[in-house]
């Protein structure tokens, strides 16, 4: 070991999870050039054309070839990327975007303000249900001059600029879509971007390539030489992978829950569970409404009281994450920390339901539900394995049923299901993220609406006023005001904050600087020591 | 009887089997004294070494009992082994008995039929049938059965063609006895000794493919059993190796165990194989 190996050691060692490239400077590591980063994708993406395909696994690669017109800070503050400044006019409605002048395709041509119009209006609107349901919101979407986007808007929308980092709306090239099949054009598996890293190989089952971009817009960057995503689809052997140094970086659900705590004591580790902000994934029960008793808000809150949330993050998850206390995550803009769902107690939650009218019957339980466990991998079973015994200390029965990925989400969007398990990305704002799961404009036979079936014309009411006030500080009450209903009326049962740890060697720098963690382009990222 | 004893404890590994068997038996019947209430409960902090925290054989990942667990289990993997032998008996029997008896078309119809079920991999076939009618423990006794049976319907086929030209037949036809009465009361009385034989093994068979649909997860959800242990225990086992070897150890003995006793029972059965092999030490 040399000399200044052992001193990034000492130093990092010491030094917060999180260094920013000033920090990194301020000890002594200087951004250095070259090198190739490993990195593991679980599971394989079919493409990694973003907008064709908008699964965990590609809103991770993606922008590293592709990028948006901003990106978020930890505290969804809006930060430069392809767009570098905006201005917004008072009323909200009018958004100005001055474009970064010298940025080129990858394949030589020049990037301009055309290719942003493109994106919005044409490429997302018609691939992405997400974008189709904000961006119809747009009047005019225009090229003022080739490096500036002009859009106005029918009505003000304070959570717009959320729809511009590079998961939500990457700018793609408009001479390589316009007029064809946006899902079989022929750059969907070329995919020319604009970000630090070109394309170059994909062996399917193996590994996908991307090396540096030469004629990146920003000076100097980026400082890898290349990236390599391995495919290891058995959990173990991707842990090994990481141990043994194969690969440098983990993230998303690459490693196990139960693996981590192992993986915090190996010296050369660092363990980051920040990054989520801007998707902020919360998990719940997720009920039926239209099944009796479920439709009686006593009974959903007796259940809500009957589980030990510390338990599940604890024992399960080994201690990443955060016991949820609302529909909106902490991390996300409004939580309101005054509006918490009641605390853990077993016998408060008999006494409602005995309230309530559901007396234990002869053989101690009151009545019996059917639960789905989330076939998502290990962890979502044992999570409905402490549900069921929590849900017995109440007297209620959880009968589990087993299904695959693939009947799940269609027994979900046909409403076929009593319980079942959900979590849902936020997207930092709760119009863009919470809304969805609770108004009744939104009870739709598609996973991840309003399933359940809720309806309370007030808070209809109060996301809907919520969604058109332009004024940050009227959002936020209006959004108290509903958190506040929510929590007594207990439409699904939240259990967790979700965070996905992202663990790397302590040599590679600036993993995670954004909100949206390992999602990021990378072009700071270095290797060194 | 007492012959039949003598000639069973002959084979010492088949005595050594059969006390393994009773003592799995025990436990099941006693599973509840042992280890009262659910073998789901968190008893404990999770991953705890054999040994420790009055586990005896450990803790799994949400700090369950592995022994409750196993405990339990072995009722599940029991009735499951019982239940489903005696339904593919029901069908291999019947089906077996049907083709040796009659003979001709329907012979050559149901041995067809038998083929058809056997060129499909028994394990894959199971698989389907579970991921078809979804887990439950009634769909998982109802492949293991659909899969198990056609061994029968041959071994019962081939007794029947012998025995059904026999004199002792013949005789009973002479004296007018209904087709079904002979089948029932003289000719299957005399095949028996190969079924007993050959449902022995089939109950270990049974117990092994209800825990290979449980450890890929396709058991009842509902009910603790040896493959959903080792299932659960498998991805940690780096962590926590008791979690899969305990239920591991559990199957293997039991298995080993019903195998022990076929051979013994086939010894005592059949006392000329028996010697003719040696005398079975």
């Amino acid at each position: 070991m040399d000399v200044s190996r052992r001193g990034l050691m000492a130093a990092a060692g010491s030094a917060p999870v999180l260094m920013t490239v000033s920090e990194a400077l301020a000890q002594g590591v200087t951004p250095r050039r070259g090198g190739t980063l490993q990195m593991m994708l679980t599971p394989e993406p079919p493409v990694l054309q973003i907008g064709v395909n908008q699964q965990g696994p590609t809103l991770a690669a993606a922008p590293k070839i592709f990028q948006g017109l901003i990106t978020f800070s930890p505290t969804l503050e809006p930060q430069p990327q392809l767009a570098k400044s905006w201005t917004i006019s008072p009323d909200g409605k009018e958004y100005i975007f001055k474009l970064e002048e010298n940025v080129k395709w990858h394949d030589g041509r020049p990037f301009t303000a055309d290719d942003a119009v493109f994106s919005i209006t044409k490429f997302h609107v018609e691939l992405s249900p997400r974008a189709r349901a904000i961006f119809t919101l747009i009047e005019t979407c225009e090229a003022t001059d080739p490096h500036t986007l002009r859009i106005v808007l029918k009505q003000a929308f304070q959570p717009f600029l959320l729809m511009f980092d590079p998961t939500a709306c990457a700018i793609v090239a408009k001479h390589l879509f316009d007029g064809q099949d946006y899902r079989t054009a022929p750059a969907v598996q070329q995919l020319i971007g604009t970000g630090p890293f070109k394309f170059t190989e994909w062996q399917r089952g193996n590994f996908i390539r991307m090396d540096r971009n030469e004629n990146y817009w920003k000076p100097g960057q980026p400082y890898l030489d290349t990236i390599i995503y391995r495919i290891i689809p058995d959990s173990q052997s991707r842990r090994l992978a990481l141990e043994t140094g194969q690969v440098l970086l983990s993230q998303a659900s690459d490693i196990e829950p139960f693996d981590i705590p192992q993986l915090r004591s190996r010296p050369n580790l660092t363990v980051d569970t920040k990054g989520w902000e801007y998707f902020s994934p919360l998990s719940w029960i997720e009920l039926n409404h239209r099944v009796k008793p479920l439709d009686d808000a006593r009974v959903r809150r007796a259940m809500s009281m009957a589980i030990d949330r510390n338990f599940i993050i604890n024992r399960l998850w080994f201690g990443v994450g955060k016991p949820a206390t609302g529909p909106v995550a902490s991390t996300t803009r409004f939580y309101d920390a005054n509006a918490k769902i009641a605390a853990f107690n077993v016998r408060e939650a008999n006494a409602l339901l005995d309230a309530a009218g559901f007396p234990r019957k002869a053989d101690g339980t009151r009545f019996s539900l059917k639960h789905i466990p989330l076939p998502y991998g290990e962890i979502w079973t044992r999570l409905s394995e402490y549900l069921r015994q929590a849900m017995r200390q109440i007297g209620i029965t959880l009968e589990l049923e087993s299904t695959d990925a693939g009947s799940w989400a269609r027994r979900v969007g046909n409403w076929e299901y009593e319980t079942t398990i959900n979590f849902v990305y936020q997207f930092g704002d709760p119009t863009l993220g919470v809304a969805r799961t609770y108004v009744s404009s939104n009870i739709q036979r598609v996973t991840f609406t309003n399933t359940g079936g809720y309806s309370n014309p007030r808070v209809d009411a109060l996301f809907e006023e919520a969604r058109t006030t332009p004024a940050a500080a009227d959002r936020a009450r209006l959004f108290s005001d509903v958190q506040k209903i929510l929590v007594d009326e207990v439409p699904q049962i939240w259990l967790t904050e979700l965070s996905f740890p992202t663990i790397h060697d302590k040599k590679v720098h600036n993993v995670i600087t954004t909100g949206l963690g390992p999602s990021k382009s990378f072009d700071d990222v270095f290797i060194a020591g | 009887m007492k012959d039949f004893w003598r000639r069973f404890s002959r084979n010492r590994g088949a005595v050594v089997g059969l006390v393994i068997l009773l003592l799995v038996c025990l436990v099941a019947a006693l599973a509840d004294v042992i280890f009262p209430g659910s073998p789901w409960d968190m008893a404990t902090a999770p991953f705890m070494p054999p040994g420790e925290e009055g586990m005896l054989l450990g803790s799994d990942s949400l700090g369950r009992d592995v022994a409750a667990g196993i405990a339990h289990g072995s009722r599940i993997s029991l009735m499951v082994g019982a239940v489903s032998t005696v339904a593919a008996l029901a069908i291999g029997v019947s089906l077996g008995a049907l083709a040796g008896y009659l003979g001709g078309w329907v012979d050559d119809a149901v041995m067809r039929f038998t083929e058809f079920f056997q060129t499909i991999p028994s394990f894959v076939f199971a698989i389907l049938l579970v991921a078809i009618f979804t887990p439950t423990i009634g769909s998982v006794v109802f492949a293991i059965a659909v899969v198990s049976w056609p061994p029968v319907a041959r071994v019962v086929r081939a007794e029947f063609l012998s025995l059904r030209s026999r004199e002792f037949v013949q005789a009973a036809e002479v004296l007018g006895k209904s087709r079904l009465a002979i089948v029932v009361t003289d000719i299957l009385p005399n095949a028996l000794s190969p079924i007993v034989v050959l449902s022995s093994l089939m109950v270990a068979s049974a117990i092994l493919l209800e825990s290979a649909l449980s450890f890929l997860g396709l058991g009842d959800p509902n009910l603790m059993t040896w493959g959903f242990l080792i299932g659960s225990g498998r991805s940690v086992i780096r962590i926590a190796w008791w979690m899969s070897v305990f239920p591991g150890l559990a199957i293997f003995l039991t298995v080993l165990a019903l195998n022990l006793v076929g051979e013994g029972l086939s010894d005592a059965l059949n006392p000329r194989l028996a010697r003719k092999r040696g005398g079975a030490a």
